[in-house]
C-alpha cells in the first residue's frame, strides 16, 4: 500500500521568486541600468530573509504570514481602467485645491491626472515615467532611504518595481498648493500591489502630500507599497495620508525617511478601512536640528487588524521627534502600536515624545502597544506612555445629562479623542474633510 | 399637580448592594424653591443621581413622579429634554469638546424635542453670549474645551450658564455654591434668582445657610441617613447653622 502523498505546501515566497525569473528578461528589464542591479540584488535579499515567520518580534500580533497564504495575483503587466474622471468623485476632497496625481493599480494614469501648473523645475509624475526622464535623480535618490537590507516587504517592492509616484521639488521651492494622490484599486481579481513612491525635497523647499488609498473592489487585494522620502536642509515635507480601501484590501506600507539638518518631517496617518493594516515608519534625522512628528489615527471596525510600527533613529544631536498615536477600536478589531525610538551615542540633548492612546469599544475589540525606548546618550529627554480604556462613562453621562441622546453623546466623545491628532493637520480642508468623515462614521 | 412627587424612595448603589436612600418622599411644587441641608454621606447626591438617571444606583422601592409621568421610567437624556436639570457636585471636563459644541448640541436636542427648528448660528451665539453675562463668564470661555482646566469656581458657574441655556422646569443644584468665592456666590446666586419663574422650581442642596441668605427657600429639608427627616421654612437653615446636625439626629432616634 502506498501511502498518500504529502501535500505541496508552497510558501508565498516561491511564487514571487518564480515571478521574478520569469519576468526579469522583459517586463521587469526597464532602460535603466541602475535600477536593474538593484532589482537584482533586492531579490537576493528577499530571497534570503522571507516573510516574516509568525512570533517574529517585529510581527508579534500581526500574522502576516496567515494573510500571504491566500494566493494573490502577482500582474505586472498593466491592465486597462475604463475609470473617467468623474469616477474620482468619492475619493476627491472637497475644497481642496491640489495638484492631483492619480494611480490605479499602482501605475500612474495620465488620464485621470489633474497635475494643473507647477513651479519652475518642480515634477510631479509616474515613477516609470521618471525614471525615464528624470533618470540622474532617481538614481540618486531611488533605494537610497528605503531598507531592504532589513526588510524583507521593501526588498520585494524594490525587486518588482514597476511606477508609482514621483515628486521632486527643487532647491528653496515652495509648493503653495498641495500634492494629492489618489491611489486606487480596481481590480476584478484579487491582486498583490507594490507601487513605489519617492519625494525629493531638495533643501529649503516644501511639499505637502496627501495619499488617498481607496478601491474599487470587494475582491480581496494586498497593497506592499513603499514611500521613500528625503528632506534636504531645512526643508519642510508633510506627507498626509487617508487609508480607506475597504475590508478586503490589506496593505503593507512603508514610509523611509531621511532627513537633512534643520528639516522638518511630518507623516499623519489616517486609517479608516482595511482588512489587515501594517504600517512601518522609519525616520533618520541624519543632520541636527531636526524636527520630526508621527501621527496616527485609527478606527477599527467588524475583524479589521491595523498595526502601527515606528521607529525614530536619533543618529544625531539637538533633534526633536513627537509621535502620537491614538486609536478606538470596536467590534473584533485589533490595533496594534509598536514605536521605538533609539537615541544614539553622539545624539546628545534629544527630545522624543511618544504616546500611544486607544479606546476600546467592544469586548471582542483588542489593542497591543508596546513602546521601546533604547537610549545611548546621557543628554536626552524621552517620555512615552501608552494607556487603553473605555468610553469615559462620567463624560457620557454628563452629556446625557444635557438632553443629548446616547449616539450623539458617543459619537461627541470619540471625536474628541481623536481631535488632538486631527489637529496635528494644518490643512484645514482636510481636517474639515476627516472630522466630516468620522462623524459620519460614529453616527452610522 | 405637584411638578414632582417622590414617594418613599428606596435606592442603592448598584455594583456593591449598599442602601443609601432609604425612603424619601419629598413633593415639590411649580414655582417652589426647596433646599436639603445633611451630613456628609446622607445620601444628598444619591437623591439629585436619582432623579437624573445616573445608571450607578438601582432602585428598589417607591416611586418618582414628574409632572404626572414616572421619571424612573425615562433614560437620562430624556428626562433632560423633558426639563429636568441636574447642576453637578463636581462637573466632568470634556477635553476636545467645545463649549460652544456641547451647548449646541444640547440646546438643539432640546428644540427638536419641543418641536422647535435649530438655532441659526447667529441665533445661538447671541443666546450664548446673553446668558454667559449672567453669570458673568467671559466669552472667551466659550472657545474651550467644557470644564478642561477651569477653576473650581468656573466650573460652578458653567454649570449655572448651562442651566440659563436650557431653560429647565426643575433645577437641581447639587453644591452649587462650594467652591466659590463670596462675589461668585453672589453672582451665581443672582443668576439663579433671575430664573425663578411660576412654572420652575428648584432643589437647592447645601450645605450653607449663607447660599440661603441670597436664594431664599419656601422649604428647607434635612436629610439624614438616606430619608427626610425634618422639614421646615428657612429659618430651620438658621437653626442647623447654629446648632448643628446632632439635635436632630437625637431627635429622630428618639421618634
Ligand atoms: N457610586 C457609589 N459607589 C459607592 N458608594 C457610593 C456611591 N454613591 C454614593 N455612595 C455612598 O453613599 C453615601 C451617600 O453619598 P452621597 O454622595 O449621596 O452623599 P452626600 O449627602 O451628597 O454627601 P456630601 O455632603 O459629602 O456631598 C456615601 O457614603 C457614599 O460613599
Ligand atoms: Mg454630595
Amino acid at each position: 500500500m502506498q501511502a498518500p502523498p504529502a501535500p505541496i505546501v508552497a510558501r508565498p515566497e516561491d511564487r514571487f521568486l518564480t515571478a521574478f525569473e520569469l519576468n526579469e528578461g522583459h517586463t521587469l528589464n526597464g532602460s535603466n541600468a541602475r535600477l536593474h542591479g538593484l532589482r537584482k540584488q533586492a531579490i537576493a535579499r528577499f530571497r534570503e530573509l522571507g516573510f516574516p515567520p509568525p512570533r517574529t518580534e517585529a510581527w508579534k500580533y500581526t500574522n502576516i504570514t496567515r494573510v500571504l497564504q491566500h494566493e494573490y495575483r502577482l500582474n505586472l503587466l498593466p491592465v486597462e481602467t475604463r475609470l473617467t474622471p468623474d469616477d474620482l468623485a468619492p475619493y476627491r476632497i472637497p475644497g481642496l485645491d491640489a495638484h492631483t496625481v492619480v494611480l490605479v493599480n499602482g501605475r500612474f494614469a495620465a488620464g485621470l491626472s489633474d497635475i494643473g501648473h507647477l513651479p519652475d523645475g518642480a515634477v510631479v509624475t509616474g515613477f516609470a515615467r521618471a525614471s525615464e526622464t528624470h533618470e540622474d535623480l532617481v538614481n540618486r535618490h531611488f533605494g537610497a532611504y528605503a531598507g531592504d537590507e532589513q526588510d524583507p516587504f521593501t526588498a520585494l517592492n524594490t525587486a518588482f518595481t514597476l511606477d508609482g509616484l514621483f515628486v521632486y521639488v527643487p532647491k528653496g521651492t515652495r509648493l503653495r498648493r498641495p500634492i494629492h494622490l489618489i491611489n486606487l484599486i480596481q481590480a476584478e481579481e484579487d491582486l498583490f500591489l507594490q507601487p513605489r513612491l519617492l519625494v525629493v525635497a531638495e533643501p529649503g523647499s516644501q511639499v505637502q502630500l496627501i495619499q488617498t488609498d481607496a478601491s474599487r473592489t470587494a475582491v480581496p487585494t494586498f497593497t506592499n507599497g513603499v514611500t521613500e522620502v528625503f528632506v534636504g536642509t531645512g526643508a519642510h515635507v508633510r506627507h498626509y495620508l487617508v487609508q480607506d480601501a475597504g475590508e478586503a484590501a490589506s496593505a503593507v506600507n512603508t514610509l523611509s525617511v531621511y532627513q537633512e539638518g534643520g528639516s522638518t518631517f511630518t507623516a499623519a496617518t489616517t486609517t479608516l478601512s482595511g482588512a489587515t493594516v501594517r504600517n512601518n515608519v522609519y525616520v533618520l534625522p541624519n543632520g541636527e536640528h531636526c524636527e520630526s512628528n508621527l501621527y496616527g489615527l485609527f478606527l477599527g471596525k467588524n475583524r479589521m487588524h491595523v498595526d502601527n510600527h515606528t521607529m525614530m533613529d536619533h543618529a544625531r544631536p539637538h533633534c526633536v521627534s513627537n509621535e502620537l498615536y491614538k486609536g478606538i477600536l470596536d467590534d473584533a478589531s485589533t490595533g496594534v502600536f509598536n514605536g521605538k525610538v533609539l537615541v544614539r551615542q553622539d545624539a546628545q540633548q534629544i527630545n522624543a515624545y511618544q504616546s500611544n492612546k486607544s479606546i476600546v469599544l467592544s469586548d471582542a475589540a483588542q489593542m497591543y502597544s508596546k513602546p521601546e525606548l533604547e537610549i545611548y546618550a546621557d543628554d536626552v529627554r524621552c517620555s512615552h506612555g501608552a494607556t487603553s480604556g473605555q468610553l469615559d462613562e462620567e463624560a457620557m453621562f454628563y452629556l446625557r445629562a444635557r438632553g443629548i441622546p446616547p449616539k450623539e453623546a458617543r459619537a461627541m466623545l470619540l471625536i474628541a479623542f481623536a481631535r488632538d491628532v486631527l489637529d496635528t493637520i494644518e490643512l484645514d480642508v482636510l481636517r474639515t474633510y476627516l472630522d466630516e468623515r468620522l462623524d459620519a462614521r460614529f453616527h452610522s | 399637580m405637584a411638578l414632582l412627587d417622590i414617594k418613599n424612595l428606596h435606592a442603592r448603589v448598584e455594583e456593591t448592594g449598599m442602601n443609601i436612600l432609604k425612603g424619601v418622599n419629598l413633593t415639590i411644587n411649580p414655582g417652589e424653591v426647596h433646599a436639603i441641608m445633611g451630613p456628609n454621606g446622607s445620601g444628598k447626591s444619591t437623591l439629585a443621581s436619582v432623579l437624573a438617571g445616573r445608571e450607578d444606583y438601582e432602585v428598589t422601592e417607591g416611586e418618582v413622579l414628574y409632572k404626572g409621568q414616572d421619571l424612573l421610567e425615562m433614560e437620562p437624556d430624556e428626562r433632560a429634554r423633558e426639563g429636568v436639570f441636574l447642576a453637578f457636585q463636581y462637573p466632568v471636563a470634556l477635553p476636545g469638546v467645545s463649549m460652544s459644541n456641547f451647548l449646541k448640541q444640547a440646546v438643539n436636542s432640546m428644540r427638536e424635542h419641543r418641536g422647535l427648528d435649530e438655532l441659526s448660528a447667529g441665533d445661538f451665539l447671541k443666546l450664548m453670549r446673553e446668558k454667559a453675562q449672567l453669570v458673568h463668564l467671559d466669552p472667551s470661555f466659550l472657545r474651550r474645551a467644557v470644564n478642561e482646566g477651569f477653576s473650581g469656581g468656573e466650573k460652578k458657574r458653567n454649570e449655572i450658564f448651562q442651566m440659563a441655556m436650557l431653560d429647565p422646569t426643575l433645577a437641581i443644584l447639587d453644591e452649587t455654591d462650594s467652591g466659590l468665592d463670596i462675589d461668585a456666590l453672589r453672582i451665581v446666586a443672582d443668576g439663579v434668582n433671575k430664573m425663578r419663574a411660576p412654572d420652575r422650581a428648584f432643589l437647592v442642596i447645601t450645605h450653607y445657610q449663607r447660599l440661603l441668605d441670597y436664594i431664599v427657600p419656601d422649604i428647607v429639608h434635612v436629610m439624614v441617613d438616606g430619608r427626610i427627616v425634618k422639614s421646615g421654612d428657612k429659618t430651620l437653615a438658621l437653626e442647623l447653622e447654629e446648632k448643628g446636625y446632632d439635635w436632630i439626629r437625637e431627635e429622630t432616634v428618639a421618634a
